[in-house]
């Protein structure tokens, strides 16, 4: 029952055949079976999640008209608020802190009796690529245990190849959906910016920051996304114009006539053997398929990386300065006599790790007077060029493709020492999020060399989503008909899994 | 050995720059929809937004960015087609993001100027102040630091935290240095403030009480040598609460800048907080290491680009500019300077001309608003506009007056009256049995045996001292309990006492 997709899932609710209690009673025990290894999660709400599928099933048996994925269990992103239940963002600075308030996507999912398992894992406040950075311990990817699951929404990623959960949120400010979803041979999608509403998801960088749906295919990836999406009054920045008609793309998965664009710049040199085999692959496929496949230049992506890490950690240096101990969360060193200022400091000092602080810390110094115009300034302009580059480059094609990734999932610990190493691994995902526009991961195999799954990057303009769910969709049939099964069908058995 | 202001402005030339800090009294926050009425239980006016909780999001209070357009237009300002938010970031506990979403280098009104007038040596002159830009920003909470001497947050035992006041939008209205104004720069700054309140007033935007800190001001002042082209280093003096002390703190601060600058020292680059008491200033925090706030354009908000032809509208619905409006009042009703300045003052124009407008003559008007009422408001130590009298009441009172309903003596109970609550002044004549005395023949027999009862008296009015007809009057009027026409009595009074009364 629950290697299904939610959309099967969905479909025997509807029908009877099985409650949401049955099939989230089934996803619990799962994850008490497989949890202890895997670590994706790092609150399950048991209790909660049971309560809110009782009420589905009674709803359903008396008749009334529900949502599409209405019983269908997911997993939440840490960094999203849910009334009453905990939320650390994978920091010990907010540990026991419980919100007072629901983020609008958790609203949404709660409007769409969407049933809520818990809160998963990640970098602490969403600034990593391997999930190594909450302060809880690492996540393991599935597929291998000694390796990551990416990051930062690791926990979300691993939670489905783990078949835990089938759908889950996950944020991506500079990759953090696509990135575990190519390293977990699952789909991740992150909308255009605006697109999904930010109120309720613990800033790290705002004008980067979107919240996104995780799954296994793209069709429950589609639904997740409709359900989730549209304007909010309480973001500024939201986006007020209907949804993309992404299920309908993602049904009828048809690239007939379509013009694939091929970024020069995010292939060849540094990209793994095994990556950029997958990636040729898919294409043929696409091109199969009836895409026409051309080659697009972005020649500004070079300085993608550069700029992102002055903006993302600019923008966190702000972010963050409320975790000051005052109302929430951590508070060190609040003894007789000690000022305010020295409660701040301390708490500070014990309540963020490494990665956080160094984040603080460059961001800082990149808005500093005297500093502003080279760092800030400089990575503003950056990233208007990206967007010409992007906008240029969707003139030629209709949707742009990579890979999600340069390499396959590597070794936990392998890279926690060298931030440059990590940063590089979301070289072909910053940009989507520089220019604001749609970005998709889905699997597109196994690379020989590791057997690990490799991610196909599909770009889309603003408010175009339903693009990329097209290509997605054909590609998932392509190659679902081309191995027989799905790629997870390949994963490794976990112990005590069901 | 110290200076006197006349030392001061002989060898030096003060330049000000003035910052005025305005609440506007929108009825929901800057960037939530939190209320912000004065004076709620700490805490109970906030949500996630204005606590900073993570994970919540600021937007925009459209009422205030038009509250603040409308400011922008009255001081002849351009508006800016686009502008932005930024954040000033610093640490302190009253505030929740530690960072204040303000405008920095894409302010939405610039270049704009307010023409005062004072009176100098060589009669009335206009002053024009120009204004550099108009931002908006949030507000911070407030501390309350208990224990310790100072009230100060160094030295006190613990600190209280309200986030009432946490987002209720400020508008900052900046000027452009202003030099020129010589040995008036302490009156002319005072001028500014007020045409500004009343400006502010006018556009109905704020409360604009300075008691209350909805107008704050912030005094620069710097010193250089008459005739030199180079600014002397300014002070800057925080949240002077009252016009008289916008006065009182430049006067202050021209001659302690003197005094350091003839004995060869310089003058510090601080804040510094005026002092009620003692009108001087004491040190607040030096600024010689400039704090660097960081500004950087907020993300969270989109950018604000208000409608062109949204902003004519406003600017065809601006009120009058109320120095024209005083000017146009004070011909039509025929006031001197001085009675026109004392209405000012007392903050009763508004009220006289309400009056007016219901048909009382301005005069009447005027003297009851600046006499009995004003006088029955000191004593209780209450504003004018709080007391329970309105220009209604007051317009009744005069008509009635004038109809010979009521003679002065009896009008003032019944303003007593309405002022004590107890209703209107039909009600409060109902109630109190208040009536004039018009009857001869009533009087007549009060006349008669106060005349009985005191017959030297009379007697002495017979033989033409007038004067002793006083004692007499007064007996009479005691006698019909005040409710005759004192004027009336007289004329039978002397009439009886075979007196001609002309």
């Amino acid at each position: 029952m629950i290697r299904n997709s939610a959309f099967d899932m969905a479909g025997k609710l509807a029908s009877g055949e099985i409650t949401s209690v049955q099939l989230t009673q089934a996803h619990l025990d799962q994850i008490t079976a497989v949890d202890k290894d895997v670590h994706a999660f790092l609150h399950v709400d048991t209790q909660g999640a049971l309560a809110q599928a009782a009420a589905v099933d009674a709803k359903r048996k008396s008749g009334e008209k529900l949502a599409p994925l209405a019983g269908v269990p997911l997993a939440l992103k840490d960094v999203m608020t849910q009334k009453g239940i905990p939320t650390t963002c994978g920091s010990k600075i907010l540990e026991g802190w419980r919100p007072p308030y629901d983020s609008t996507v958790v609203a949404h999912l709660k409007k769409n009796d969407i049933v809520i398992l818990g809160k998963t894992n990640m970098d602490e406040f969403a600034m990593g690529s391997s999930t190594e950075n909450s302060a809880y311990g690492p996540t393991h990817n599935p597929w291998d245990l000694t390796r990551i699951p990416g990051g930062s929404g690791g926990g979300s990623a691993a939670s489905l190849a783990a078949f835990e959960a089938p759908l889950a949120i996950g944020t991506d400010t500079g990759g953090s959906i696509r990135q575990p979803a190519a390293v977990t041979g699952t789909v991740g999608v992150k909308p255009t910016y605006g697109g999904v509403s930010r109120y309720g998801l613990v800033a790290f960088s705002s004008s980067l920051d979107q919240a996104g749906p995780c799954a296994r295919t793209v069709l429950d990836a589609a639904l997740l996304h409709e359900a989730i999406a549209g304007h909010d009054p309480k973001d500024s920045t939201s986006i007020n114009a209907p949804v993309p008609a992404v299920v309908a793309a993602a049904k009828a998965g048809n690239v007939k006539g379509m013009r694939i664009g091929v970024v020069k710049e995010l292939n060849g040199d540094g990209y793994q053997k095994g990556v950029r085999t997958r990636f040729e692959e898919s294409l043929e496929l696409l091109a199969a398929a009836g895409a026409e496949i051309v080659e697009v230049s972005a020649p500004n992506f070079e300085y993608a990386l550069a700029a992102y890490y002055l903006i993302a950690p600019s923008e966190c240096s702000s972010n963050l300065a409320r975790f000051d101990a005052m109302r929430y969360g951590l508070r060190v060193g609040d003894t007789d006599g000690a000022s305010a200022e020295s409660v701040m400091n301390l708490t500070r000092e014990v309540g963020f790790g490494r990665e956080v602080k160094r984040r603080i810390i460059l961001g800082t110094y990149a808005l500093s007077s005297g500093y502003y115009d080279a760092y800030y300034g400089s990575a503003q302009k950056v990233r208007t060029l990206i967007t010409q580059d992007f906008n240029k480059a969707f003139e030629k094609a209709d949707v742009l493709v990579s890979p999600t990734c340069p390499t396959t999932a590597f070794k936990i610990g392998e890279k926690a020492n060298d931030p440059l190493a990590m940063y590089l691994n979301d070289i072909a995902t910053i940009p989507v999020n520089m220019a604001g526009i749609g970005g998709m991961s889905l699997p597109s195999g196994l690379a020989e060399e590791d057997g690990l799954p490799v991610g196909f990057q599909i770009m889309s303009p603003v408010m175009k989503d339903d693009r990329m769910y097209s290509v997605g969709a054909a590609l998932e049939a392509a190659l679902l008909s081309k191995w027989g099964a799905p790629l997870l069908s390949n994963i490794p058995a976990l112990a005590g899994s069901k | 050995m110290s200076l006197t202001y006349d030392d001061v402005i002989a060898k030096y030339e003060p330049v000000l720059g003035l910052e005025v800090h305005v609440e506007l009294n929108t009825k929901s926050k800057m960037f939530c929809g939190c209320s912000t009425i004065f004076g709620a239980e700490p805490n109970t006016q906030t949500c996630p937004v204005c606590l900073a909780l993570p994970g919540a999001l600021p937007t925009v209070n459209e009422k205030a960015i038009e509250s603040t357009i409308k400011i922008g237009l009255a001081l002849n300002c351009s508006i800016a087609p686009f502008s932005r938010f930024a954040r000033k970031n610093y640490f302190y506990p009253d505030m929740p993001k530690n960072f204040q979403i303000s405008q920095y280098d894409e302010p939405i009104c610039v270049n704009g100027f307010v023409d005062v007038e004072i009176e100098t040596d060589e009669g009335p002159k206009v002053f024009r102040i120009e204004v550099e830009r108009v931002h908006m920003e949030e507000d911070t909470g407030k501390s309350l630091h208990v224990g310790g001497a100072t009230g100060r947050i160094h030295g006190a035992e613990y600190s209280l935290l309200d986030y009432n006041r946490a987002g209720i939008p400020l508008v900052e209205i900046v000027t452009k240095i202003v030099p020129g104004t010589g040995k008036y720069a302490p009156e002319v700054a005072r001028a500014y403030v007020a045409e500004l309140r009343d400006i502010l007033r006018s556009l109905g935007v704020s409360d604009v009480k300075m008691e209350q800190g909805s107008l704050r001001c912030d005094a620069n002042v710097s010193l250089r040598l008459i005739g030199a082209e180079t600014l002397g280093t300014r002070s800057e003096t925080k949240n002077v609460n009252s016009l008289r002390s916008v006065e009182r703190a430049i006067r202050g601060e021209m001659i302690r800048h003197a005094e350091l600058l003839n004995k060869g020292e310089r003058v510090v680059q601080e804040t510094r907080h005026f002092q009620e008491d003692t009108g001087l200033t004491r040190s607040g925090r030096s600024k010689e290491q400039a704090e660097d706030y960081r500004y950087f354009p907020e993300p969270d908000l989109v950018p604000v680009a208000p409608d062109a032809a949204w902003i004519e509208e406003l600017r065809a619905a601006l009120p009058e500019r109320p120095s024209i409006h005083r000017k146009r009042l004070q011909e039509q009703w025929s006031v001197p300077d001085k009675e026109m300045a004392a209405m000012i003052n007392a903050d009763v124009l508004d009220v006289v001309e309400a009056t007016v407008a219901l048909g009382a003559d301005p005069a009447k008007a005027r003297s009851w608003w600046l006499g009995e009422i004003s006088r029955i408001a000191n004593e209780k130590d209450m504003a004018i506009k709080d007391l329970a009298i309105a220009a209604t009441d007051v317009a009744e009172i005069v008509a009635l007056v004038n109809a010979g309903e009521l003679t002065d003596k009896l009008a003032r109970q019944v303003v007593e009256g309405v002022i004590a609550g107890e209703g209107k002044p039909a009600a409060v004549i109902a109630a109190r049995g208040i009536k004039v005395v018009n009857d001869d023949l009533a009087l007549m027999a009060a006349i008669e045996s106060a005349c009985a009862a005191q017959p030297e008296t009379a007697q002495k009015v017979r033989d033409g001292h007038l004067p002793a007809a006083g004692a007499l009057i007064g007996a009479i009027m005691k006698e019909t309990k005040g409710q005759a026409d004192a004027a009336r009595v007289r004329e039978l009074l002397l009439g009886h006492l075979g007196q001609a009364t002309n």
